[in-house]
Formats: structure tokens, sequence, C-alpha cells
């Protein structure tokens, strides 16, 4: 085995690598029966059991599960850098028909970087800090490829032009920290694609960045692999991103693979009751709103050193009989040659069942509101802050200039409504609903809160207001005090902004428990002896506690897998429809937002461009923006049809903002010198649906229905 | 960049202002009376009143300081209360010493400490990793008499290659005074050497955890490369800012160091000033370390920034 064999030819221009300097063909990837195990505290467990796949060269294999799965441990076996308490217990991980688990470590050494690259999911964190992007890519050429210092800095540059880096002599000069989220993870793309590998594992690349930006480097990734004869194992959480991207998926379940085909084939007919549970807790944009129960799976993925003795799925599976419960089925192929393999012995009876995905979804009697009681009511709020990094110029002539973090927004909500703010991430979304808290001070504006002035500050409020205004956060770990029990947390609001007796409060507490779907017991636990998930509802619950008028919910499902997202969110709309609390709920997912709103606003550099109701919004006449976000969602199903509108570059600086309308250097439907000169008009498409554009909402109803969604 | 280092300028000026009015404080408080201490016992009410208006003691605290700090920053530190003589050449003299007594140690320990650490964070856990743990601990903890006797009955009286008293006379070369400098340095330089070591393992073991440096490593790159560009120059970082408090130290909190040996050092110097009541003495030696901080914190905000392109490029 010698991966240097093909480094010191010369490269073709244009393309980074040419194919002849292969020192032989690629056959991908094989692993066979691969099962690890970690020796822990209560002796070895195997957290992998038994998986095998292939990947032929040229091909995109999405890995699909939740946390726990064993996704990431898979791939780090495969490029042998498992944790030094894992092993290989079995089987066999074939690249190019060589075992790289017979491979010694200095053998492997030189496999990594020149046969298999990685790309990882943080950006930020994968990047040295203390190293320009380009010496870093560089470093790939030199090592592997024999160049020198010139000739790696030259290939540096044409990488990163390789990857659609605009202006790549100058980025390559910079560090981290110069660099925003979507270029470092092209700077990734770039290290990982400089010695044409044949193998290429991505790891969740895409779960630190904005939709938009996600967007194009699934583009990039998907058109620039076209050009190479590399396997790719792509591993996410995100079952739209495996639509759009992959041409063969696998669904990994607690360490074991339950089903296994070509994209177009699982979509459509899903064979494994877990696939079906993970694509039915998944809110759709494309899909009816609000008025569908989300799929929840219930129950807990089983610990390896719990498993079932039958199907592992079995414990959690609406559907499992006698017989799933008594031995563990193995992965079969369900039609003879058709590559779609499931672990289910039930197939045949999902097969007559699951015809339409959206029948697994429970339908759920929604009805609007009809009070028109306004709860909130935000005008023109503006926040800014002062630059915290001054610069010596600005300092020169007197300047001090401000982050205009938000800028003049104004919304209402109705009481038992929820109003949903959407936005890329630096938009200004967090900072509107801190002031709207207090928890920042606006700097200019008026908020009402049942028709009463609410003082800019949080700790100037009455009692009264503080208790009609809760707030969930993104982070329970970070809104739980660790030391204190999770009941004592649910009561201390109760304590604090209530009369109560002591019994009282426990009798609350309980109730509150039970509203959040969490058993009483957990009432004297510790945060940490609970999933993130259930913290969340404990969070939940204690913003509950007051009986508040609106709760602020601030991304607070983002941090978690998909299943437990779909129960909070399910919880949520529940806990809606029994008190009749407004919501202002923020989140980056489009299609959570979609799917828990009545209202949705969008906001961009601090300012709102189009407000509506959640049907208005999404469909035209939308905002360019507005359209731009939904395009780049990724929607779970290969068919689904959408609009390449992308977005290039970045949100720029809340500090410089763009004259005329602040969208115009991103705008893909821009008209012209109008909008680098004039603030646009709003324009009112009736049922308080407004937009905020130059372009006349005729003509961009046009425009966007006649590209067909 | 410019207005970091700018800044931190600033803040030093304002940290030596800030100083100068404690340490003149503080010399007021002595316990005892200047002029009857150079006096003697018997001096005449008379002789002492003159010798206090001689000297300025009669005037508010407030317009001697001012006129102290004025003269120290032009130059003139005062003649030594008690030799009547200039201390500035007394002073700098023996900052020479302990400069060269902090320039041993420092080139002895530094290199070692950070070598001793990355082994360290390189075997951690293993049994490697408690020796030099167990180490480094008893050399933050043993008290410098205690070392400073051990390595003078080994070196000095047991194999006799090294001097036991390192009183090397004013302006000695350095080549000359190396040899009585290198018990005491080593002396110094122990615990210096754990605290180093410690830092170095603890931030190395943190770069080695990060994504970047497992990047690194599947990007195939030869582990000494993984090691020097990525790893080392990352956490190295928080062992600059150690060496320079270091460096202050050295200079002119060796007091004990200096006493076992009889090296004529700093620290030294203040004690005896102290002991004969010699405020301008004390004075004048308590600025100089409290300079020598600052500037040795100075460079290593400098070479901190440097090495780090986050406060490079801002």
């Amino acid at each position: 085995m010698n991966g240097k064999t093909n480094s010191h030819s010369a490269a073709k221009e244009g393309e980074p690598v040419s194919r002849d300097q292969l020192d032989f063909e690629p056959t991908g990837l094989e692993i066979r029966n691969l099962t690890i195990t970690y020796q822990t505290e209560n002796g070895p467990l195997d957290t992998v059991r038994d998986v095998s796949l292939d990947i032929a060269p040229g091909e995109i294999y999405g890995l699909v599960g939740e946390s726990g799965s064993g996704k990431t441990t898979l791939a780090r076996a495969v490029v042998r850098y498992l944790a030094d308490n894992g092993h290989v217990k079995r089987g066999s991980v074939l690249l190019d028909g060589i075992d790289l688990l017979r491979m010694g470590r200095s053998e492997m050494r030189r496999v990594w970087g020149s046969r298999i690259t990685m790309v990882h999911q943080d950006p930020f964190r994968s990047v040295n800090p203390a190293m320009t992007v380009g010496d870093q890519i560089a470093e790939m050429a030199r090592i592997h490829m024999g160049m020198n210092r010139a000739e790696s800095r030259k290939r540096a540059v044409d990488m990163l032009s390789w990857v659609r880096m605009s202006d790549p002599a100058t980025v390559a000069r910079r560090y981290a920290h110069q660099l925003s989220g979507g270029q470092l993870q092209r700077v990734l793309i770039a290290i990982a694609l400089t010695t044409n590998p044949h193998l290429l594992i991505m790891d969740e690349p895409t779960t630190a960045l904005d939709v938009t930006t996600e967007a194009v480097i699934l583009d990039l990734v998907r058109d620039l692999l076209s050009e190479y004869q590399t396997a790719v194992l792509y591993i996410t959480h995100n079952l739209g991103v495996v639509a759009r991207l992959c041409d063969r998926v696998g669904v990994i379940y607690a360490g074991e693979m339950m089903e296994q085909g070509p994209v177009q084939k699982v979509f459509k007919q899903m064979l494994h009751p877990y696939t079906l549970g993970l694509l039915g807790s998944v809110p759709r944009v494309d899909v009816k709103k609000r008025d569908i129960v989300l799929n929840t799976i219930p129950g807990y993925i089983p610990q390896p050193d719990s498993l079932p003795s039958g199907c592992v799925f079995a414990p959690r599976c609406l559907g499992a009989e006698q017989e799933c419960r008594r031995a563990r089925p193995p992965l079969v192929e369900a039609i003879e040659q058709s590559g779609h393999w499931t672990a289910c012995r039930r197939w045949q009876a999902l097969r007559e069942s699951s015809r339409d995905f959206a029948q697994s979804q429970g339908k759920r009697e929604y009805r609007e509101p009809t009070t028109e009681e306004i709860v909130l009511d935000a005008r023109r709020v503006k926040k800014y802050f002062p630059v915290s990094r001054v610069r010596l110029w600005d300092l020169l002539r007197g300047r001090r200039p401000l982050v205009r973090a938000v800028d003049d927004i104004s919304i209402r909500i109705s009481q038992g409504f929820t109003m949903g703010i959407v936005g890329e991430s630096g938009c200004g979304k967090t900072t509107f609903a801190r002031c709207i808290a207090g928890l920042e001070k606006a700097t200019a504006g008026e908020i009402l809160l049942q028709q009463r002035r609410l003082h800019p500050s949080v700790s100037r409020r009455p009692v009264e207001q503080l208790k009609k205004i809760q707030m969930v956060f993104q982070n329970p770990d970070a809104s739980l005090n660790p030391q204190v029990s999770v009941g004592d947390c649910v009561a201390r609001p109760l304590a604090l902004l209530g009369h109560l007796s002591r019994r009282q409060i426990q009798e609350r507490v309980e109730q509150l428990f039970e509203a959040v779907n969490l058993p009483r017991d957990y009432i004297d636990r510790l945060p940490h002896e609970l999933s993130g998930g259930e913290k969340q509802r404990v969070a939940i619950a204690r913003a509950f506690a007051t009986n508040p008028a609106l709760m602020i919910c601030d991304e607070p499902i983002s941090s978690l897998d998909v299943s437990v997202q779909a129960s909070l969110m399910n919880t949520l709309m529940q806990l809606q429809d029994t008190k009749g609390t407004s919501y202002l709920f923020i989140s980056h997912d489009l299609a959570a937002v979609r799917h828990l709103s009545n209202w949705i606003a969008v906001i961009y550099l601090g300012r709102l461009w189009e407000i509506g109701s959640a049907v208005d919004v999404f469909r035209p006449p939308q905002h360019p923006y507005t359209e731009a976000l939904l395009s780049a969602l990724p929607i779970p199903d290969p068919d689904a049809r959408q609009n390449r509108i992308r977005l290039h570059g970045d949100v720029p600086s809340s500090v410089n903002i763009p004259s005329g309308c602040r969208f115009h250097p991103r705008c893909p439907r821009k008209i012209g010198p109008v909008c680098e000169q004039e603030e646009p008009p709003w324009h009112d498409d009736g049922h308080y649906h407004r937009i905020c554009c130059h372009i006349p909402l005729q003509q961009l109803a046009e425009m966007q229905a006649g590209e067909g969604r | 960049m410019v207005i970091y280092l700018l800044r931190r300028i600033g803040f030093i000026l304002l940290t030596l202002f800030l100083a100068s009015i404690i340490i003149f404080a503080a010399t007021q408080l002595l316990p005892g009376d200047v002029a009857q201490v150079m006096l003697g016992k018997f001096a005449t009410e008379q002789a002492l009143a003159n010798l206090r208006e001689e000297l300025g003691l009669d005037r508010p605290a407030y317009v001697q300081y001012f006129e102290w700090l004025g003269r120290f920053v032009t130059g003139d530190w005062g003649n030594s209360m008690v030799s009547r003589q200039p201390v500035r050449p007394l002073v700098a003299a023996r900052l020479r010493n302990s400069a060269m007594l902090a320039v041993v140690a420092l080139v002895f320990y530094v290199p070692l400490g950070i070598l001793f650490g990355v082994i360290a964070a390189l075997n951690r856990e293993k049994p490697l990793d408690q020796i030099i743990a167990g180490f480094s601990m008893a050399f933050v903890g043993l008290p410098e008499f205690v070392t400073g006797l051990l390595l003078i009955s080994a070196f000095a009286f047991g194999l006799a290659v090294l001097p036991a008293n390192s009183s090397i006379a004013p302006g000695t070369s350095f080549l000359k005074a190396f040899p009585s400098l290198i018990l005491p340095a080593i002396t110094v330089s122990l615990t210096g050497l754990g605290y180093i070591t410690r830092m170095t393992r603890a931030s190395t073991i943190d770069v080695l955890n990060t994504e970047y440096a497992r990047a690194a490593d599947l990007k195939g790159l030869p582990r000494r490369r993984v090691l020097s560009r990525h790893v080392l120059r990352n956490s190295l970082l928080p062992t600059v800012t150690v060496i320079a408090m270091g460096i202050g130290y050295l200079i002119g909190g060796l007091i004990i160091a200096e006493s076992v040996f009889g090296y004529p050092g700093l620290g030294r110097l203040i004690v005896y000033g102290i002991q004969r009541r010699d405020v301008i003495l004390v004075q004048a030696c308590s600025m100089v370390v409290v300079m020598a901080y600052s500037l040795s914190n100075l460079i290593a905000d400098i070479l901190y920034s440097i090495l780090n392109p986050r406060i490079r490029y801002r």
C-alpha cells in the first residue's frame, strides 16, 4: 500500500488533480459486518453492530440517524480514528479492495489526507486559528503531492477558486476569524478535495450553517463531486439534505442499520417504521400547515448496555408484534434487485399502509382563535449597540460607529396567536426578542403589552408585567441551574411572583409537569439526570408557571433531535390551545416556524421585509428574500420541485448597512439603480400581508409563479 | 493591533502611576523616624529638626510625593539616606546582577518546562505524565532555602565543582560570573519550571482535544508537523503570559535565594534598605521592580499579539 505514488506529476490547469494520477482504479468503499466496541466502566459495549454498506466511486451515500445512533462512531472507525477505548471487534473496511483495518498506524497516516479526507461539522472549530487558511490547504499539497512551497501556495489559491471562493488570492492569506462560516466550510472542502481522495467523509458539514449558506454549500458539493470519482459518506440528521444531495441512503438506529437503498426508492416507499417516524416528525413547508400533529417516536434510543432482545426499535414501534420482540430481524432486500433493504419483518404490511406519508401524521382540529385582543404591540423598536472593536481610523475621525442590530421593527400579536420570526443568523431576531423581554434596553420605540407600556428594562418593570412575559431559550443547560432540582426550578417563579402557600406551589408544579408531559417523579431530579428534550420541557413548564400572556421562544428546539423537536412542538401547540397564550417564536428553521405560526415576520439586517399570515408568506407574491430562504430549505422529498434561488455572499455587517434597499447586494431579483438608491416602499396584498420591495406585487407574483414551485 | 498596543501601554503607565503612589505611601508608613535612624539615639531635637527640613520631611506628604515623582521620572533618584550616595548607580548595578541571574534561569527553565509539559500532555494519564506531575508539584512546593542548601551541599561541598558563595563583585562580567550563577539559577528555576510544565500540559491537552488538531491528524500530516504547526502554535499562547510573570519575580522577588547564596541582587538590596529605614533606596528599588514587571508584561503582550492572529488583525 503506497498512498504517495500518485504524488509527483503535475496537474492540469483548471482541474486540481487529474484522474490519471491515480495509481489504480478506485473501486469504492465496502464496509462488511462492522461491529465497534467501547470499553466502559460497565464492561465492553457494542455501540455499532453488524453494519454493512457499500459506496461506489462517484456516489454520495447519506447516513442518517439521530444523536447516539452511532453514525459518527462508524465514520471514525472507517478512518481508524476511534477514541482510545474503542476498537473494531468484527468486520472489515475495504477501500479500493484493501482492508484498512489491517493497516498500521503509520500506514494509515499516509492514507489520511491522500486517500481519505474528511469535512467536519463545525467549520469554526475545524480550522486552525493561528495559521492562514491558504497554508492549511497548501500543506496538503506539500505533504501528499510533494509540491514545493511556491507550487503548493498556487495550488491553494487554485483550490479556493475551484470551490468558487470569490477573491481566492486574498482569502488564502486570511485567518479563520476573518472568514464567515460559509467561507470556512468552503476552505474545508477545498482542503478535502486537494488530493483527489477516493473516499470523502462529510460529518454534518452544514449543520452549523444558515439555511441559505447550507443551500449554496450543498449545491457546491453536488456540482464539484460530479466531476470526481470520489465515494462520499455523508453523515447527517437531516432527511431534507439527503433528499437533495444523496444517491443512496442508510438509516441507522441504536447502532444498527434499519433501512438502506436508493434515495428515490426509500423516500417514495419507506419500509421501516423508524424511517417513517423520522420523516413524519419533520414539519414540511410544502404540506398543509398547523392542522397536522407531528409524528413523534415515543420513548428513547436504547443504550448499548440495555438493548432489547428482539428488534432494537420494537420498544418504540407502534406496530411491534410479539415476534418483533423475540428475535432480531435481519436486514433483507425487500424486492429483489431493487437495492432497497429493510430490517423490519413487517415491511410488507408497511408497504400497504404507508402509501401516503402525510397519512401517518395525525390530523388536528385547529381553529384560529377569534379574539381580537392585541397582546403585544411593538412599535418601531430599535436597538443600537456601540461597536466593541474600535478601529484607529474611526477614532481619529471622532466617529463611534454603531451596530444597528434592530432598526425599526413593528409587530403585533393577538391573543392566542403565534408570530414566527425568521431570518439568517445575525439578522437581529434574537435582539428584537430580548428587547421585548426587557433583557436589552431598546434604544427607541414603544412596547405595549395588553395596551400597557412596558419599561425598556426588565428590572424596572412591575411584577405583574414580568409574570406576563416569559421566555424559553435555546440551550436548556444554560438556563437551568445545575444544582437545583427541576421541580424547585419550576417552583421558583411561583414563589417569587405569586402569593401561594407551599402546598399550592407543590400542586401547581405537579400540574405544570403534567402539562408538559413530564412524569411526576421527575420533580426531584437534577437537570443533568434529564435528556435535552426533557430539560427543555422543564424550561417550558417554568415559563408557564406564571400563566404568561406572551411566551418568547428563542430557537427552543434547534439543538434537539428531530423526533424530540416534533414532540416539543406538539406540546407547545397543545399548551397554546388550552391556555390561549400568544407566542413569539424565533427560529432559523422555516419549516418549524411555518408549522407553529399563524403569522410570520421576515427580518433581514435589523428590519422587517415581509409580514403576513403563514399561508401568504409561503406563497407568491413573496419578498425576494423570503423566496430565497424558502428555496434554500431542503425538503425531505427527492421529487420536490424548488426554484434554485441562492443568496451569495454573507449578510453584511450591521455597522455598514447598504444604501437604498438593504437587501440589494444579495438580491437575486434586483431591478436596477433604484434598489441601491431608494428605500423600498411597503405594498399591501390584503389580509394584512405586506411586502417591502421596489418590485410591484403583481410583477413579483408573476416572476415567482412563472418559474413554478 | 495598534490600538491594542496603545491601550496596553496606556494601561502600563497607569499601573506605574498607581504603583508609585502605593510605594510612596508604604514607605511613609515604615515605622521609625529616618532622621532619628540617621543621627543616632543621642541627637538633639534641633539637629533632628534641621535634618528633617534638609530632607524635606516636614512638608505635606503630597508635595513630597510629586516632588519625588518628578525627580524620579527625570532620572534623579535621590541620595541614600544612610550612605548619602546617589542610589541610582547602586540600584543599577544590582539590577544588572538580577538580570543576569534571570537570564540564566529563564534559559534553563523555560525550554525545559515547555518540553516537560508537552511530554506530559502527549502521555496524559500514563506513568510518564504522573512522574512529571509529581516532580513539578514537588518543585513548586519546596522552599528555595531547602533546594538551595541541597544544591550547595551536593555541587559545592560534595562534588566541589561550583562555588557555594555567589557574592560576585560589582561589575563582574557575565562570563566570569557564570559559574556563580548556576546554582542560584537552578534553585530559583524549580518553581518556575513547575508552573510552566503544568501550564503547558494543560493548554496542550486542551488544544490536542480541539477539532482542528484532530482535523490536522486526519489530513495525514506527519505527527511532528501536527504538533509544531497546529498544536504548539496555539497551546503555547498562555505559557507566554506565565513566562512574563516569572521575569518580574526573578528581578525583584528572590530574597531568600539571594540570601542563601549571598548573591548581590535587587531583592537583598530592598531588604537592606528596609532594615535601615532608607526610604529613598526602598522607593527606587520598588519602582525598578514594578517597571520590570510592567515591561515584561508588555513584551508578553506584544509577543502574544504577534503569535495570535485574532489580535494581530483587529
